[in-house]
C-alpha cells in the first residue's frame, strides 16, 4: 500500500458508482408533487362544455387522474387496460385531463377506444398540466381521499404497473 | 452475402488480435524474437479484416440492403449518397465499427512508422493494442452487430435522423474518433514501457509525436463538432456542456497535460510516473467517455439507443483494461528513478502546474457530469447540472493556466531566474492592463468580465511576442519550438471568441412581413419573402433575406425550415453569414400565418462578434500540434535497427 | 476596379434603388421586451423535460413553449427570478434546475472543484519539497546512461 495505489482505489469507487448508476433509470424524473396536495383548477368538462371540474369535487373519495390526449401514441397502448378496470366491480372513479387537443379529436378517440373516464376534463392550452409537473403523456395521478397525490405514473400504465403498485396503493388508502 | 463476409471478417480479426495481443508481449518478456516478430504481420492482418468488415457495412448502405437491420434503421433510398455513406457511422453499432477501424488503423501506422525502434518495444505497444482490440472486438460481436439481418426485411428503410443529415456527419466522427482512440496508443506507449520496467526517455520520445498526432485530431474533431452544433442546431451556441461534449473534452484536457508532461520526461527525464499515469487516465476517459455515452446512465442529445447489456459489457471493458493498468503501474512506479533535479522555480514546476490545473479542470467536468448519478445513486433524486454549473467552476480553474502559458515557455529549465522573467516580461504586464481597459470599451459596453478575459489575452500576446523576437535574435527556432508558439497563440486567438461572443452577441427575435427590417449590431436584414422548394429527400420554405451594412448590401440569405419525409420534425437550418471579426445569422422560426409565401414569420437574428475565433483557435492549436509532431528528430531512423533492438532486448533481460 | 466589379455594383445599386427607400422595422416577437429578457435569462438555466437535455430557452418542443408562456406570464405577475424557479422546481423537481441548489446534498459538486485544485497545490508543493530532498544530483542512472548514449549514437549516426 504505497500512494501509487491511490489512482486504483479511486477507479475502483467511480467502476462501483457506474455500476449502481447502470440499474438507474435517468429518464424518469420522480415528481415533487407526490405527499402533496394535489392543486386545485377548474376547467370545462370535454362532453359538456358548459359544465366544470375541480378536484376538489373528488375530496373524500380515492381516485385516479389520467392525463391523455388523441394525439398520443403510447396512450393507445394504455387505454384498454384502462378500460378493462374500469369494468371491474371495485375499481375506483378514474377521471381524464385531455390534454393539449382539439374536441372533436377527443371525444371520436374515446368513441373509437371506449371511454373509461367517469368524465375528462379539458386542458385546452396545458396549463392543468403545467400545474401537474406533466411532460410526457400518459401520465396518471394517485389521489386519496385528503386530495393528496399518492403515487405517480409517468409514461403508460401497464398491466404490472396496475397490480403491483397502483392496486395495493389504492386498497390501503380505501380503508 | 457480403454482410456475412464483414461479420466473418470481424470474427476472423478477433481471433487474429488476440494472437497480437498475446504472442508478442510473451514473446517481449521472455525475449522470443519469433514471437516478437509476429507483431507487425497481426497488426497488419487485423488491419486488414477490419478494413474488409467497414467496407461490407459500406456496401450493404451503397446498395440499400435493408435485410440488414442497422441498414434498415439508419439509411433510405431517398437519402443522398454522401449521407447513405457517413450513415455507417450514423448509429451505435456503426459508430463502435468506425471505433475499432481506427484502433486497428492507429496499430498499423504504429507498426508501419516505428521501425527505428527497438523490436521489443514496437512489439510491446501492438501486443497492449492488440489486447484493447479484443476487447472492443468482443463487444462489437457479442452485443452490436452490424450484420444482423431482418428476417422479413422492409422494403425502405427508416432513414437518417434529419439532424444528422449535413456534412458534419461526414468529417465530424472520423475526425473525433482519431483523436478519442488515438490515446491509445499513448496508452499502449505507457504500458509497454512499464511492463518493460523502462520508463526513460528514449519512451517519452517515441510515445511523443504519437500522442500530438491525436491530440491535434481530438482538438480538429471537438472543434468541429462544436462548430456543427453552433450552425445546425439553430440557436448559436457553440458549447453545452453536454455529457457527450463532456466525454470528449476529459480526455482532451489530459491530454493536453500529457502533451506537456512528456516535454519535461523527454527533455529532463522527470515525472515519469505522473506521465505514465496521464497517458493511462487519457485512454481511461476515452473509454468512460464511451461507456457514458452508450450505456444510457446519463442523458444527452447524443445519446445511442440504450441497452443495458451494452453498458454492463463495457463497464467490465473498463474495469479491466484500466484496473490492470493501475495494478500495473502501483506495482512498477515505486522503482522508477526521479530524474533530474530542478529549483523551484524552474520550467519543470510551470509545466506541474499547468499539469494541476488542466487535471483538477478535468475533476471538475468529470464532477459535474457524474454527480447527477451520484445523487441519483445514493438515493437523494434527480438533479441536473448545466451549462451555469461548468462555467461557474471552469473559468475560475482556467485562468490562472492563460497567466502561466505565458510564464512557462520564458522559464529556463533546472533553475529559472524570477525576478528576471518578470523584468523581461513587465511590458506584457502593461499590454494586459491596457488591454482590459481600452479593449472593451472599443468593443462597446465595458464588462468586468470581459475585460478580464481581454487583460489575460494582452498578457499573453505580448508575451508572446516579446519571447519570440528573443527567441529570433538567438538563432533560428526548431520546428517544433514553432509549433508550440502557434499552438498558444492560438489558445489567444480562441479566447478572443470566447470572450467577445460571450458578451457582445445580440439577439432579436421579431415578426417579419416580407419588406420589413431589422438590424442588429449594425447589420439590417430585410425579408423579402419565402418559397417553397423541394430537396432530395425534404421540402424546404426558404426565406430570402437582403443583408447590409450601413446601407450598403452585403449579400442575400436564404435560411430554411425543413420538413424530412422520414420525420415529423421540422428542421431548422440557418442562414449565416461568417466574417473575420462577426457571423450574422438568420434563421426562420415558424410561419405566423398559414400563408407562409407572403404571410409573417417568426425571425431569428444573431449578431456574433468574433465567434468564428473560437474554431479558428482550435485550429491553429492544431497546426502547432502539427508542427510539433513533424520536427525531425522524431523521424530519424537508426542505422542498424538489429543493433539497437539487441541493445534493448539485453537490457530487458 | 474590374469590369464586372462594375457590373456588380451597378446591380447591387440598381437592387437598392428599386427598394422602397423607408423599409418598415420589423416588430419584436414579444409584447414586453424586458419581460422577454428576463424569460430568456430565466429560462437559460432551465431543462426542458421532453428533449433531455435542451434548456428551456434553445428548445422547440411543444412544452417547452407552454412553460416558456407560463414563465412568462409569471413575470407579469411580478414573480422574482428566484419565485418562479421555485414554481417549476415544485412542480417538475430540481430535475428542471441546470443550476443545481447549494444545499447538502450538492456541497460536494459545488465545493469539489476547488477543493481538488486546493489539494492538487498542495500536493505539488510537497511533492517539490520532498524531491529536491530525494533527488541527488546524477539524474542517470549508469544504465539509463548506458540507454541515453546509445540512443544519441543512434541519432547521430
Amino acid at each position: 500500500m504505497n500512494k501509487f495505489t491511490l489512482p486504483l482505489i479511486a477507479f475502483i469507487a467511480l467502476i462501483a458508482l457506474l455500476a449502481v448508476g447502470l440499474n438507474l433509470n435517468p429518464r424518469e424524473v420522480p415528481s415533487p408533487l407526490v405527499g402533496k396536495p394535489a392543486p386545485d383548477f377548474s376547467v370545462p368538462q370535454l362532453h359538456t362544455p358548459d359544465a366544470n371540474f375541480s378536484p376538489k369535487e373528488m375530496l373524500g373519495k380515492v381516485w385516479l387522474f389520467n392525463v391523455w390526449a388523441s394525439w398520443c401514441v403510447s396512450c393507445r397502448e394504455e387505454h384498454p387496460i384502462i378500460v378493462e378496470y374500469t369494468q371491474r366491480p371495485d375499481a375506483i372513479p378514474v377521471i381524464g385531463l385531455n390534454y393539449k387537443d382539439k374536441r372533436e379529436d377527443g371525444l371520436r378517440w374515446l368513441t373509437r377506444f371506449g371511454d373509461p373516464y367517469v368524465l375528462s376534463a379539458f386542458d385546452l392550452d396545458g396549463r392543468v398540466g403545467i400545474n401537474y409537473g406533466v411532460y410526457g403523456v400518459p401520465e396518471t395521478y394517485l389521489i386519496d381521499k385528503a386530495g393528496v397525490i399518492r403515487f405517480k405514473q409517468i409514461g403508460p400504465i401497464t398491466p404490472k404497473v396496475l397490480e403491483e403498485k397502483i392496486l395495493p396503493l389504492v386498497k390501503e388508502l380505501s380503508k | 452475402m457480403i454482410p456475412e463476409l464483414g461479420h466473418f471478417a470481424l470474427i476472423l480479426a478477433f481471433f487474429v488480435s488476440l494472437v497480437q495481443g498475446v504472442l508478442p508481449l510473451v514473446g517481449a518478456q521472455k525475449n522470443r524474437a519469433d514471437w516478437v516478430a509476429v507483431a507487425r504481420p497481426a497488426t497488419a492482418a487485423a488491419f486488414l479484416l477490419v478494413g474488409v468488415s467497414f467496407a461490407c457495412l459500406t456496401w450493404a448502405f451503397y446498395v440499400n440492403d435493408f435485410s440488414v437491420e442497422y441498414v434498415a434503421g439508419h439509411s433510405n433510398t431517398q437519402l443522398p449518397l454522401m449521407y447513405r455513406l457517413s450513415a455507417v457511422w450514423g448509429g451505435h453499432e456503426g459508430s463502435l465499427l468506425l471505433w475499432v477501424f481506427m484502433l486497428v488503423g492507429w496499430a498499423a501506422a504504429v507498426a508501419a512508422f516505428s521501425r527505428q525502434l527497438p523490436a521489443a518495444m514496437v512489439a510491446r505497444v501492438l501486443g497492449v493494442l492488440g489486447l484493447v482490440t479484443v476487447g472492443l472486438l468482443a463487444f462489437v460481436i457479442l452485443t452490436s452487430n452490424p450484420f444482423d439481418r431482418l428476417l422479413s426485411p422492409p422494403a425502405e428503410g427508416r432513414s437518417l435522423n434529419p439532424l444528422l443529415q449535413d456534412p458534419g456527419l461526414i468529417y465530424h466522427p472520423p475526425l473525433l474518433y482519431m483523436g478519442y482512440v488515438g490515446m491509445a496508443v499513448a496508452y499502449a506507449f505507457a504500458m509497454a514501457a512499464l511492463l518493460a520496467g523502462q520508463l526513460d526517455a528514449a519512451w517519452a520520445r517515441w510515445s511523443r509525436p504519437w500522442t500530438t498526432v491525436a491530440w491535434v485530431f481530438l482538438t480538429l474533431g471537438i472543434a468541429l463538432g462544436s462548430w456543427w452544433a453552433y450552425y445546425e442546431l439553430g440557436w448559436g451556441g457553440w458549447w453545452f456542456w453536454d455529457p457527450v461534449e463532456n466525454a470528449s473534452f476529459m480526455p482532451w484536457l489530459v491530454c493536453t497535460a500529457l502533451i506537456h508532461s512528456l516535454a519535461v520526461t523527454e527533455k529532463r527525464g522527470s515525472f515519469k510516473n505522473w506521465t505514465v499515469l496521464l497517458a493511462i487516465a487519457a485512454f481511461s476517459l476515452s473509454l468512460l467517455g464511451t461507456f457514458l455515452v452508450r450505456s444510457g446512465v446519463l442523458t444527452s442529445v447524443h445519446a445511442f439507443a440504450t441497452d443495458p447489456k451494452r453498458g454492463l459489457f463495457i463497464l467490465i471493458l473498463l474495469a479491466v483494461v484500466v484496473g490492470a493498468s493501475l495494478l500495473l503501474f502501483a506495482a512498477r512506479a515505486p522503482k522508477v528513478s526521479l530524474g533530474g533535479r530542478f529549483e523551484l522555480v524552474s520550467r519543470e514546476t510551470f509545466l506541474l502546474v499547468n499539469n494541476v490545473l488542466l487535471v483538477v479542470a478535468c475533476g471538475a467536468v468529470l464532477l459535474g457530469t457524474l454527480y447527477p448519478l451520484i445523487v441519483d445513486a445514493f438515493g437523494g433524486g434527480k438533479i441536473s447540472v448545466g451549462p451555469p454549473y461548468f462555467n461557474a467552476v471552469f473559468i475560475p480553474i482556467m485562468m490562472p493556466l492563460l497567466v502561466l502559458v505565458a510564464l512557462g515557455p520564458v522559464a529556463r529549465w533546472k533553475q529559472a531566474d524570477l525576478p528576471a522573467m518578470l523584468k523581461k516580461l513587465w511590458p506584457a504586464a502593461v499590454a494586459a492592463v491596457a488591454a482590459g481597459i481600452v479593449l472593451p470599451m472599443l468593443a462597446g459596453e465595458w464588462h468586468a468580465y470581459v475585460a478580464l478575459a481581454l487583460a489575460l489575452v494582452g498578457w499573453m500576446v505580448a508575451a508572446w511576442v516579446l519571447q519570440t523576437v528573443e527567441r529570433l535574435k538567438a538563432g533560428s527556432p526548431t520546428v517544433s519550438w514553432w509549433g508550440m508558439q502557434l499552438a498558444h497563440f492560438g489558445l489567444a486567438v480562441f479566447v478572443v471568441g470566447v470572450a467577445m461572443v460571450g458578451t457582445y452577441e445580440e439577439e432579436r427575435d421579431v415578426r417579419m412581413e416580407p419588406g420589413e427590417t431589422v438590424s442588429v449590431g449594425g447589420h439590417t436584414f430585410k425579408f423579402l419573402g419565402v418559397h417553397e422548394s423541394r430537396g432530395p429527400n425534404y421540402t424546404a420554405d426558404v426565406g430570402t433575406f437582403e443583408l447590409s451594412q450601413d446601407g450598403k448590401l452585403l449579400r442575400l440569405l436564404h435560411p430554411e425550415k425543413r420538413d424530412y419525409d422520414s420525420s415529423q420534425m421540422p428542421m431548422t437550418e440557418a442562414a449565416i453569414d461568417a466574417g473575420f471579426t462577426r457571423d450574422v445569422y438568420v434563421s426562420l422560426a415558424e410561419p405566423l400565418s398559414p400563408d407562409k409565401e407572403n404571410g409573417p414569420w417568426a425571425v431569428r437574428v444573431y449578431f456574433k462578434p468574433f465567434v468564428d475565433w473560437i474554431w479558428g483557435g482550435c485550429l491553429l492549436m492544431s497546426l502547432g500540434g502539427l508542427l510539433a509532431a513533424a520536427d525531425r528528430r522524431y523521424r530519424i531512423r537508426a542505422k542498424s535497427s538489429a543493433a539497437v533492438s539487441a541493445n534493448a532486448a539485453g537490457a530487458a533481460a | 476596379m474590374n469590369a464586372s466589379m462594375k457590373l456588380l455594383l451597378a446591380a447591387c445599386a440598381a437592387l437598392s434603388l428599386s427598394l422602397p427607400l423607408h423599409a418598415r422595422e420589423a416588430a419584436p416577437l414579444a409584447e414586453d421586451p424586458v419581460v422577454e429578457k428576463r424569460l430568456i435569462e430565466i429560462s437559460e438555466e432551465l431543462r426542458c423535460l421532453v428533449c433531455q437535455n435542451e434548456s428551456l430557452a434553445g428548445s422547440q418542443a411543444e412544452l417547452a413553449k407552454d412553460l416558456r408562456e407560463e414563465v412568462r406570464g409569471l413575470i407579469k405577475e411580478g414573480k422574482s427570478d428566484s419565485e418562479v424557479k421555485d414554481f417549476l422546481v415544485s412542480r417538475y423537481g430540481d430535475f428542471v434546475l441546470y443550476r443545481p441548489q447549494v444545499k447538502p446534498t450538492t456541497y460536494l459538486l459545488w465545493a469539489g472543484p476547488f477543493l481538488l485544485l486546493f489539494i492538487g497545490l498542495f500536493a505539488l508543493v510537497r511533492f517539490l519539497k520532498q524531491r529536491s530532498k530525494e533527488v541527488v544530483d546524477t539524474p542517470l542512472s549508469d544504465e539509463e546512461k548506458k540507454r541515453a548514449e546509445a540512443l544519441l549514437k543512434e541519432v547521430q549516426s
